[in-house]
């Protein structure tokens, strides 16, 4: 197999089964959340909880100062990787045309030297974090085989991405093959580690935000 | 004439020594090599002993031919053509039938073991090989009698080189490359659909110069030519970077000459000389006439999708894909969650309370 029929099969069978995997897994994940359930809230509630619901999903964004100067690093780098992740994967031209080709939306892109310089940052943040991760002894020790993996895929996409635009290392349409399917295997593990963080984090935060406001509690 | 120099075939052809040079000279540097090795070239070249051709043609549609031999006027490189011994070449020679393939056995016996042996086209093995037949005899055995006398064989063309047009899927005739028949001598890929002519005589010219075979990659092909990409050496690559793409054929990014991404340009991962060689006597070439690349050096180029989809867009629809796994997921979701609450439901039915009593015990 050579590296344009390894492109052809990320873009072809592999792309095809990556989406079949990481749709079955959220979807399932989401009907197994939801069908758990909540138990009747007996004692009446104090104020409509929706809208603080749909607030706190917001407040809850944007750090606390407390918490932000017990952990800045994590704070700091975390907001950088996380914004820098999203802007490299939205606002690259190529990223673009496959979100296009898929969905019909469409939006202007950034220049590449832009979305470069951000994809830069992004790595040497997520860098920071497992550094970090690494070096204190407390998350050391609260740090499972998920964590590392959640961060290994999360890295390879961006470092592969990079050194596809560079050529570093193999030759573009290898690297661009490895790239895809880093991808690939982001989407395959996505359902079954804690990144479903992406899609769980706005409900159990609009969960919380609800359940304070039936309990008469500032969100 | 079989004892003729090229330089002599040349000067009675009314090339100058000035003109000889030139072409030594473009011909090293296209190769990257040191522009003192022009000298080198243009004194091995001049002393080369017209040698031995057997070109062969399988299943191809002459396009490889007409892109080596038809240039508006004549080139140094047409005149080499006509300065090797082309002793066997279907399109080409003025025989045919049985006197056509006595030449190519005449030619073979006489250089066994010397003569260079040219294929365009691709070699069907399905069916013993009956889908293409020359004087009854298959490619595939017409291939490995040629090569087994041959110094060095060049695959011209994507066909030749990696199976091209007759490979794509569903492969009707069983298609294959040359290299994947013969691995015993060494073998130069010269992929295009069609190839630049300056590519090929330039490894026609690196192999007299030489003895040699030039450095290839890993796909077989002259790093001299292949090595860097279309897109790292486009005069559009600027726009790519700046961000601005033509959406369709002649909207103002068109006109404006923008990048051609968008409408499916493949080469970011096309590795071929057109950039900087171009066509037509470097009149123009595919993505300075406003189309993008098709990618057509590189294998199977044919099953990459559509011409005009962008390079990162699926080549296979996945919405079936996606629609039938939302479906499973669905229903494996509600089957995880009614076990669950059977769960609970058994758990609560077994639990007992604890009274006082029983903590007194």
């Amino acid at each position: 197999m050579n590296a344009m029929d390894l492109l052809l099969w990320s873009r072809g069978p592999g792309l095809g089964i990556a989406i079949g995997i990481f749709l079955f897994g959220m979807v399932l994940r989401l009907f197994e959340i939801y069908s758990l359930g909540r138990k009747r809230d007996l004692a009446p509630a104090r104020t409509g909880g929706e809208g603080s619901g749909w607030r706190t999903m917001f407040t809850r964004s944007v750090p606390d100062r407390a918490q932000f100067k017990r952990s800045p690093v994590v704070f700091t780098t975390g907001y950088i990787f996380h914004i820098g992740f999203f802007i490299v994967l939205l606002f690259l031209l190529p990223h673009i045309e496959l979100i296009r080709s898929i969905s019909g939306l469409s939006w202007p892109a950034l220049p590449t030297p832009v979305v470069d310089l951000i994809a830069v940052i992004t790595l040497i943040a997520l860098i920071v974090t497992l550094i970090y991760r690494i070096m204190d002894p407390v998350r050391r020790l609260l740090s499972t085989f998920g964590d590392y993996l959640a961060w290994t895929v999360t890295f390879l996409p961006v470092l592969t991405g990079y050194m596809a635009y560079h050529h570093l290392l193999f030759d573009y349409t290898l690297m661009l093959a490895l790239h895809i399917l880093s991808v690939e295997l982001l989407l395959v593990v996505f359902p079954f580690t804690k990144l479903t963080h992406m899609v769980t984090l706005f409900i159990s935060r609009w969960y919380n935000g609800e359940w304070f406001a039936r309990k008469g509690v500032a969100s | 004439m079989r004892d003729e120099t090229l330089l002599d075939t040349l000067k009675r052809r009314g090339i100058s020594r000035r003109g000889f040079l030139k072409f030594c000279a473009t011909t090293a540097s296209m190769l990257a090599l040191p522009p003192a090795m022009a000298a080198e070239v243009a004194a091995a070249l001049g002393k080369v002993r017209r040698p031995a051709v057997i070109w062969l043609s399988f299943q191809e549609c002459t396009g490889c031919t007409e892109s080596l031999t038809r240039a508006h006027s004549p080139s140094i490189e047409s005149l080499i053509f006509d300065a090797i011994s082309l002793d066997y070449h279907h399109t080409l020679q003025a025989a045919s039938g049985h006197a056509a393939e006595e030449a190519r056995e005449h030619s073979m016996k006489q250089d066994w073991g010397n003569y260079l042996l040219l294929v365009d086209g691709s070699i069907p093995l399905k069916d013993d090989g009956v889908y293409s037949t020359i004087a009854g005899i298959s490619n595939l055995q017409m291939l490995k009698d040629a090569a087994a006398g041959a110094a060095a064989i060049v695959s011209v063309g994507t066909c030749a080189a990696y199976g091209g047009l007759p490979h794509a899927n569903p492969n009707p005739t069983g298609a294959v490359s040359v290299s994947e028949i013969i691995k015993d001598k060494p073998i130069i890929n010269v992929p295009g659909c069609p190839p630049i002519p300056a590519v090929l005589t330039g490894v026609l010219a690196h192999y007299l110069t030489f003895g040699a075979i030039p450095d290839l990659d890993d796909l077989g092909r002259p790093k001299a030519f292949f090595g860097e990409s279309i897109h790292d050496r486009c005069y559009r690559r600027p726009f790519y970077d700046q961000g601005k793409f033509a959406k369709t054929f002649d909207d103002e990014g068109a006109r404006n000459g923008w990048c051609l991404f968008e409408l499916g340009c493949k080469g970011p991962t096309t590795h071929n000389a057109c950039a900087t060689t171009k066509w037509n006597g470097g009149t123009s070439w595919p993505v300075q006439s406003g189309h993008g690349c098709l990618g057509c050096s590189e294998p199977d180029f044919w099953d990459g999708g559509s011409f005009y989809k962008a390079l990162s867009t699926p080549i296979s629809p996945v919405t079936g894909a996606a629609a039938a796994a939302v479906a499973i997921g669905a229903a494996a979701g509600v089957a995880i969650g009614l076990a669950n609450r059977q769960t609970k439901a058994a758990a609560k039915a077994a639990h007992q309370k604890a009274t006082i009593a029983d903590l007194e015990k």
